[in-house]
């Protein structure tokens, strides 16, 4: 009977986590901080408060537009490039 | 019906963060990984170009004086020069190097038209502070861009453009029509927004 559990990760394959690691933390960093931004500032967010608000005031609230960013940022950037950054580093070896 | 100037403000620091983020990638990842699926070595020249061709309604919607519009507009032109110039590049329908150049020169004349557009000094108020302080980091800024033409592959200069546009972004999110900076607003300002 054999374990399925990976005792020894390769050299090279260790080597290349930092990069797809800070790759895969930017967009959540973001996100976390405009949730930050929002928690300190809570004025910022009219959707707390929405009577009697504009259009405008509704839609673009900086916290909500930075976390906006991070997400945008993660699913569509982030994601495929982490992918491409394994398939990359998979032929390398 | 039309947002406040801080609201496009807000907006532009979006896809201005955007870029940034992508830039920073980039130069994580090396321009080999980042250019392997075709859609995105345009990513973010494309999203330059089109924040340089909204900058044009911008220019026609918000500006007050003949000085706003020539800034606004100035920065419309050098973004859609730039933008297009890398979008050509990555194409590979421009080949020289030297259009890279369009950066610093984009840097360059942003960072004069923050400086010589805002008439307030420093501590006048937040808007009149961020467009001091933006100037000069544009202005003090376009020695990465101008590095990068002649060390494009330098990751740590790539990662060097990327939080300078990073922090930009963030100056342009701390932006107010009308909020004290530091504890100052001048009481010439108008009444403070919440």
């Amino acid at each position: 009977m054999e374990t399925p559990l990976v005792r020894r990760i390769p050299a090279d394959a260790a080597a290349r986590k930092p990069r797809a690691r800070v790759v895969a933390l930017i967009g959540p960093a973001i996100v976390a901080g405009g949730m930050i931004w929002g928690i300190l500032e809570p004025y910022r967010l009219t959707i707390l408060h929405p009577r009697g608000e504009g259009f405008w005031w509704l839609v673009l609230e900086p916290p909500l537009l930075v976390a906006l960013s991070g997400v945008i940022f993660a699913l569509v950037v982030a994601r495929p490039l982490l992918a491409d950054l394994e398939a990359h580093d998979a032929a390398a070896r | 019906m039309l947002p406040h100037a801080e609201m496009v403000h807000w907006a532009f620091a979006s896809g201005i963060l955007f870029v940034g983020l992508c830039l920073l990638c980039e130069a994580i990842v090396g321009q080999e990984v980042w250019r392997m699926r075709p859609w995105r070595k345009y990513l973010w020249p494309g999203v330059a170009f089109s924040m340089g061709v909204l900058l044009w309604p911008v220019m026609a919607f918000f500006t007050n004086s003949s000085i706003h519009m020539y800034a606004h507009g100035s920065w419309a032109e050098v973004l859609m020069l730039a933008g297009g110039a890398e979008l050509g590049l990555v194409h590979g329908r421009l080949k020289s190097p030297l259009w890279r150049l369009t950066w610093p020169i984009a840097f360059a004349v942003t960072g004069l038209a923050f400086i010589v557009h805002e008439q307030n000094p420093w501590f006048f108020a937040r808007s009149a502070f961020l467009h001091h302080l933006l100037g000069w980091t544009f202005l003090l800024g376009a020695i990465v861009p101008l590095a990068l033409v002649w060390r494009p592959r330098s990751a740590a200069l790539q990662a060097c453009m990327a939080f300078t546009i990073v922090a930009v972004a963030v100056m342009l999110f701390t932006d107010r029509d009308v909020a004290p900076v530091f504890g100052h607003l001048s009481p010439l300002a108008g009444p403070e927004h919440r």
